[in-house]
């Protein structure tokens, strides 16, 4: 079971959340072609490490999160609100 | 024992055989397959002895006549999801291009005994859906009538066919009272150590090189080329690597500079302590995400949807232990006493539309067996028969050649649920 510290509303269970992926890329700009549109949607970088990423608290404040959480060992290293920018922590270190 | 090369590797299983081991103390049996070494250069290496890299060795060796083919493994064959899977075979999809693919290799399943002379305890004993609305009978009529169509059988059972054929379920749940289930009769269990064994054995006697404890550490290229690869146990050059290390997939294309369109996330298997014969049917629930059939054991094998967030972690977490537990609840609740045995995960390359990928790479040589969701086990001799035409002959097999990695930026996605790139929500 995670242990999610919401921005909003505080330490919280995981299942309180819903998981909405990999927030790592940002939106191409509209007229950025189709190859940066196909990248975007498609491609994942899909470490195993330190990853950025959208959680949703849909049982507490309704809004989106982010995360830097380790994908193997599961540790949450950083939280922030949707428009915070959250910085990955070295490859290979810790977690 | 010693004698295990020179008597062993021609020496076929049979009821004769067995018969005569029994009576000289079980003395005589070879090492089913060779502990290979590695050598300096194959033609073809494969990274990966998981159920599809092992079943594409014996293809390439068998059907295509390339035998110089090395099986890279990091660890002992069998120990990832080839043994970590809930053992179900079956080809009820509702995509034209998938009942083709899994019809493919549902026939391949029917002939496999034989033709690797090994058990695998292949049993057909059927794969029931059950349904809870209206729209989802019309859902899985639909899906039904596509598979016949095409030549696949599909069963509609009513209410109480469903009854007798699954005596356990409760029909009338307070919840989610079930209408009726989907029926494909050929579809079924396999037991899935014996299917790495199988192939390991098979493939070794026809020539190929199955090294375990070699870790792949690095892809060596000259421009767009494969020329070899690095691994724990020294260089090996190749003009041909083969990737079938789903849940893994990624790490080791990055190698190769490629970014996939995959995520790794787990899913979780529970058995329960064995009982008596209670249920000679897969059987999965409609109004949540559960399978559980009986091994020939007696223990209870379930299942459910993966944990939701990327993960590279071999173990399960609680909250979705709790969900597929409360779904068998639901719909066995005759099983609230009995207890669960072990339960573990797996790690599965999610590919961005929820079904696989067999395709060529943008590095020459290097090609892809990945992104098999969840739905890797019963696609192994497919999947194994498709990968090796690919190496062999350069271009797709035709009922794999909708699986390409091309399709995601063309658009042509295979999305069986159209629930679109969320590879956490297949």
């Amino acid at each position: 079971m995670l242990r999610i510290p919401c921005p909003w509303c505080g330490e919280r269970d995981e299942i309180e959340f819903r998981y909405r992926g990999d927030a790592s890329k940002p939106r191409p700009a509209a007229d950025a072609g189709l190859e940066a549109f196909s990248t975007y949607t498609y491609a994942r970088e899909n470490r195993c490490g330190w990853h950025l990423e959208w959680w949703l608290h849909v049982a507490g404040c309704r809004k989106l999160i982010k995360l830097v959480r380790h994908t193997l060992t599961h540790e949450i290293r950083a939280v922030g609100r949707a428009g915070d920018s959250l910085t990955l922590p070295p490859e290979g270190s810790g977690g | 024992m010693a004698a295990g090369r020179t008597r062993g590797s021609t020496g076929r299983y049979s009821a004769l055989r067995l018969a005569w081991e029994a009576l000289t103390g079980h003395t005589g049996w070879p090492q089913a397959w060779r502990k290979a070494v590695p050598k300096p250069r194959y033609q073809v290496v494969i990274v990966g002895g998981g159920g599809h890299g092992l079943a594409t060795a014996y293809y390439l060796a068998t059907e295509f006549g390339i035998r110089e083919v090395a099986v890279l493994e990091r660890g002992p064959i069998g120990l990832g999801n080839v043994g970590r899977n809930t053992t179900i075979i079956r080809s009820n999809y509702f995509q034209p291009d998938n009942v083709r693919f899994y019809e493919f290799s549902l026939k391949l399943w029917e002939g496999l005994e034989h033709a690797l002379n090994f058990n695998a305890m292949v049993s057909q004993r059927g794969t029931l859906n059950l349904f809870h609305t209206e729209a989802q009978r019309d859902l899985f009529t639909r899906r039904a009538n596509g598979m016949q169509l095409q030549g696949v059988d599909a069963v509609a059972l009513s209410r109480a066919e469903v009854k007798a054929r699954a005596p356990l379920v409760d029909l009338d749940n307070g919840r989610y009272p079930v209408l009726g289930g989907f029926l494909q009769p050929r579809g079924g269990t396999v037991r899935h150590d014996a299917v790495a064994w199988g192939y390991a054995r098979a493939a070794s006697a026809a020539g190929v090189d199955i090294i375990e404890h070699c870790a792949v550490t690095g892809i060596r290229r000259d421009g767009r080329r494969v020329t070899g690869v690095e691994t724990t146990r020294g260089l090996i050059a190749t003009d041909t690597v083969c990737l079938c290390v789903a849940g893994h997939s990624s790490q080791l294309a990055e190698m190769a500079g490629l970014t996939l369109p995959i995520e790794t996330h787990v899913l979780q298997a529970f058995v329960s302590e064995a009982i008596k014969p209670v249920l000679d049917v897969v059987l999965t629930y409609g109004a949540g995400h559960f399978y559980v059939s009986q091994s020939d054991k007696g223990g209870l094998v379930f299942g459910g949807a993966i944990d939701g967030y990327n993960s590279y972690a071999q173990r399960g977490t609680l909250p979705m232990a709790e969900e597929v537990a409360g779904a068998a609840m639901t719909l066995l609740p005759g099983l609230a006493r009995l207890r669960v045995l072990r339960q573990w995960g797996g790690v599965m390359d999610m590919s961005m539309d929820g079904s696989p990928i067999i395709s060529k790479t943008p590095v020459d040589g290097l090609i892809l067996n990945g992104g098999w969701c969840y739905g890797g086990f019963k696609a192994i001799p497919a999947g194994g028969m498709t990968t090796a035409h690919l190496i062999a002959r350069g271009e797709p097999h035709p009922v794999a050649a909708h699986l390409d990695l091309g399709r995601f930026a063309s658009g042509r996605t295979i999305d069986e649920r159209g629930i679109g790139p969320y590879p956490y929500l297949h």
